[in-house]
Order: structure tokens, then sequence, then C-alpha cells
């Protein structure tokens, strides 16, 4: 288990790396991005001392070695906008996120397990056909759309929930409900096969044949057992809904890491693209180690003495 | 009859959708009766219903209709590139990755796992942040960030496949690598590609919209749904038409789509996950 563990937490560590030395060259490829941040009226010496202060002049395998060995001590640099440590202002911006996220999660957890359950147990009935449906509308209705829509309604017409920012639960609504719309759908469809799946199971059979209730039969027996791509999905779009949240937190205007990503890119302010790429790489890698553990403890025979 | 409509009736329903739209793209400049990009000041933000304009217009006065019309023609221009790129290119990595299996493979399914270790619409995101904007660099930045779904799948398959009896008899038999690779194994891999392709397909064409959105992408004026649902924020008090058109176009093409490759993947592998 232990050797284990810490083979996963070298490879966590592998990605981080492989992404910010991709990102890093990506973002020098780019061209110049003194040019696009400062006045349009700037002298060449300035120009030039700026860069030299910023150390753009140095040749790439020098700037990338300063950036290893800089971030290595969680120093991404100053924001080029708001003069700031870069690091700092993403982890600042993270709680937003991961409460947007959670929240999300857990809404898509409590409609898509009863939905896709409820589906399975009663095929071929009018809660599934309708269920499904839905399920099927919720993939395809971008998330950007249905946000825009609940604004127009909820907001513009009706003055029910606030059209973005944060504040009470009340800001919470919409965005949680656009974020967690694809997430939802597609689980409860999953759930829905999965259930089904399992109910073939003979085992099934057998606590039917002992003559234990339905709710037990579903509940205990079906369930447990149907959780493993559940959850596999779960952890996918944990990481996914970091992705999300990107565009979710722009129409709704939250202050979370996504937001501040896309205007970092928007500005080319790198060292905070930098320092929320590697944020992200870590949030991801670490939930989907968690998502691994928690097989274990689902399904014994997957167990990491099992499988390493 | 039951039984058709049971097993084919989504994949009737999304071919039906989806048909609807590629004659939308195709047909644009017939049924629409505007330049998409013609302004005209003095129609600005009429209503839906306005003579001339079925849609409305937007705040420069252009035509909505002929703008989501067109809007379908950029749109599946760039979900088909997508998707014939990331095909060729993961899926004849994958191929080459689970037939050889050598150093070479394992890195390059290293840089799958880096890559599918981030979300797929923030790593679209940044690429098109970097390479640039406009229709050929969205291009480019969702299928660097789409092969590896096909790299991956396709190499667990070949990997599969390849230790099956005919593969081994076409070996003893003297066959050339090459027509091995593609004259036998790439047919029994050619479903799963068709299945990735498809449920990708959609997912491409939202992801553009959703980067162009966000103000990458495709640019004004071109008429794209992202960017047309983009300039509507600002005028979402006083015209709601000039969002729920695109969106909805954008919204029903997914459906079709996304039917079609849900029928598919029951009708040529029910077993298959990506």
């Amino acid at each position: 288990m232990r050797a284990y563990l810490l083979s996963r937490l070298g490879q966590t560590v592998l990605v981080v790396f492989l992404s910010l030395t991709a990102v890093f060259f990506l973002v020098r490829l780019g061209g110049d991005p003194v040019l696009l941040f400062l006045p349009m009226d700037i002298q060449a010496k300035d120009l030039n001392e700026f860069r030299e202060r910023l150390g753009f002049n140095d040749p790439l395998a020098v700037q990338y070695g300063r950036f290893v060995g800089r971030a290595l001590q969680g120093d991404f640099g100053e924001s080029l906008r708001y003069k700031q440590d870069a690091l700092g202002l993403v982890l600042e911006r993270l709680p937003a996120t991961l409460a947007l996220a959670v929240a999300a999660l857990l809404l898509t957890f409590c409609v898509a397990v009863p939905v896709g359950v409820l589906s399975a147990v009663r095929r071929g009935s009018l809660f599934d056909f309708l269920g499904m449906g839905g399920a099927v509308l919720g993939q395809a209705v971008p998330g950007f759309w249905l946000g825009l829509m609940m604004i127009y309604l909820f907001s513009v017409r009706l003055g029910w929930l606030p059209t973005g920012g944060t504040g009470g639960p009340l800001h919470f609504v919409m965005p949680c409900v656009v974020l967690a719309s694809f997430y939802a759908a597609r689980m409860a469809r999953l759930t829905r096969s999965s259930v089904l799946d399992t109910l073939n199971e003979e085992f099934v059979l057998t606590a039917r044949a002992k003559g234990l209730a339905e709710r037990i039969v579903i509940a205990k027996h079906t369930l447990k057992n149907s959780a493993i791509p559940i959850v596999t999905l779960a952890g996918l779009d944990t990481g996914q809904l970091l992705g999300g949240a990107v565009i979710t937190e722009t129409i709704f205007a939250w202050p979370g890491l996504g937001r501040l990503t896309v205007q970092a890119l928007l500005n080319r302010d790198f060292p905070v693209v930098l320092a929320a790429v590697f944020v992200f790489s870590v949030t991801y890698t670490l939930i989907n180690l968690a998502v691994d553990l928690l097989y274990g403890w689902l399904d014994p025979r997957t167990r990491a003495g099992a499988r390493v | 009859m039951r039984a058709f409509v049971g097993r084919h009736g989504r994949g009737v329903l999304g071919l039906a959708i989806a048909g609807l739209a590629v004659l939308a793209a195709v047909g644009a400049p017939w049924f629409a009766a505007h330049d998409p990009v013609q302004s005209d000041f003095a129609a600005g933000l009429k209503p839906p219903g306005t003579p001339g304009h079925p849609l409305g217009t937007d705040q420069l006065g252009r035509d909505l209709l002929a703008r989501v019309l067109y809007g379908t023609r950029v749109a599946l221009f760039i979900g088909l590139c997508c998707v014939l790129l990331t095909a060729v290119v993961g899926g004849l990595l994958g191929l080459l990755a689970g037939y050889f299996e050598g150093w070479a493979g394992t890195v390059l399914m290293r840089v799958v796992d880096v890559q599918l270790s981030f979300p797929f619409i923030l790593l679209a995101l940044t690429i098109n942040a970097i390479v640039g904007l406009g229709l050929r660099n969205i291009i480019v930045s969702l299928s660097a960030a789409g092969w590896v779904v096909y790299a991956r799948v396709v190499r667990g398959e070949v990997l599969s496949v390849k230790q099956r009896d005919f593969v081994h008899a076409a070996q003893a038999l003297g066959l050339g690598r090459a027509r091995l690779l593609f004259r036998h194994i790439l047919p029994n891999v050619a479903p799963s590609i068709i299945i990735v392709a498809s449920l990708q397909f959609a997912q491409f064409i939202v992801a553009e919209a959703a980067i162009s959105f966000l103000g990458f992408g495709v640019q004004p004026p071109t008429p794209a749904w992202g960017s047309m649902l983009s300039e509507s924020r600002d005028y979402l008090y006083v015209a709601w038409w000039l969002a729920a058109f695109p969106g909805a176009a954008l919204a029903l093409t997914a459906l079709g789509i996304n039917l079609v490759g849900d029928w598919l993947r029951d009708v040529l592998d029910p077993k298959f996950r990506v």
C-alpha cells in the first residue's frame, strides 16, 4: 500500500512537472508578452529595460532553468497585471472555485443517482422515459447558454436571483445548476445502465429468493455493486468540473480560479497562467488518486496489494 | 416495429436533426434572405417576427436568421475538421503504439496520460490563447487537445486484436507489416474509431462555441454561435432573442449528433466505454 501510494505520488509530481514545462514553452512560443501590456507609446529604451527586468532577454534554456528553480520554491513570479505574487493570487481564488465545484458535485449526485436508480428499477415507465429524455437533453445543452437563459428568466424577468457575483446562498443557485447540468445528465444515464447490469447478476436473484424486501435488494445489494463506474465517472468529472468552472465563473462573475485564468490568458499575464496550471494539475491529479483509493474500499478485488 | 423503434428510434431522430443542420449549413445562401455580416443601423435590435427578419436583428441590424444559418456552417466545418484531424492522427499513433509496443509507444502513452490529466476545455483554451485566434487556430487547438482519446482507445484495441488467431495466421503467411496493420488490424478497430469520432463531434462543436464565447477562438464578424452568444450578453436586458436562437441552434445540433453517437455505440459495440 505504501509503495503504491509513493509511486502514485511520484506520478503526480511527474504530471505536474510535464504540464508546467509544456505550458512554459508554449507561452514563450506565443511571442513577446511585454508589447501586449505596456502602453503603445513606450520608448524602445524602456521596453528593453522592462524585458531585461523580467528576464525575457536571456536564452530560453536559462529562462526555463530559472523558472523551474523558482517554481520548486513555490515562486511563479509576480503577476504582470496585479503586481502581486502569482501563486498567492491563484490560491486566494481557489476556495471560491472549490466551493462551487463541491456544491455542483453534491447537486450532481443528489439528482443523478436517484433519477438513474429509479429509471433502472422502473425500466420502461413514464419516469424512465422523462428522466432519460431529460438527461439526453441535459448533455446536449451547453452550460453557458443555459446560464444566459437562466439569467434572463430568473434575474432579468422574474428578479428572483442575482445575476452574478458572490454573497449569500442565492448566489450559488444558478452557477451550481449550470455547472452540474451536463455532469448530472451523464451520471444519471451511467447510473441507470450500471444498475441495470447489476440487477441481472445472480446475487440479486439470490437476495430476492431469500425474500428480502425490494428496498433492501436495491439499496444494499445492487447500489454498492453498481457504484464503481459511477465513482469513476464522478472522479473524472470532478476534474472536468474545474475546467467547466472556467466558463461558469465567467458568465456569473464568480471570483474564482477559472475566471482569473481566463483573464490572465486574455491579458497574457503568464506568471498567473503558469501558477494556475500548477494548481489545476495538482488538484486534478490528487482527486484522481483519491478516486483510485476509493475503489479499494468499494471493491476489495481492486485493492492496491492485489494490483501492484 | 416496436423493437425497431426501441433500438433505432433515437438514431433516426438524431439523423433527422443532424441532417437538418447539414441542410442549413449547405443551403444557408438560399434560405437566408440577407447577408450575415451586412449591417443596417436603422434596423437594429428588431424583435423576432419583424417583416423580412423572422428571428429579428442584432445590435448592428444584421439579420439573425442569416447569422444563425451561416453559424451552422462555421460550427459543422470546425467540428468536421477537428474530428478528421484527431481521428487520423490519434488513430494512427494509437495503431502504431499498440502494434510495436516499443519505448516510443510508452513515451507516447505517458504524453497521453499527462494530457488526459488536464480538463479538456481548459487545455484547448490555453492552447488557443497561445497559438492565436481565428478559424484555423481554433481547429488546431481543439485537435491538439482532443487526439489523445483516440490514441488511448485504439492502442488498447490493437493490443487485444493483435493476440487473435487471424493475425497470427496472417503473420505466418508472411504478410508485410503495413498490409497486416492496415488490411487486417485497422478494420477491426475501426468501429471504436467511429464511435469515438461521433461522440467527440458534438464535444468539439460545443467547446468551440464555449471558447469563442470567452473571447478567444472565432472572432467577429464571422457568424459563429459562440461569439454571437458572447455579444448577446450586453443586450440580454433588451433583446433576449440574440441569446436564445444561436444557443438553441447549438443545443439542437449537439443533441442530434449525440443521439447518432449513442445509437452507433449501441449498434456497433454495446460494451464500449470511453
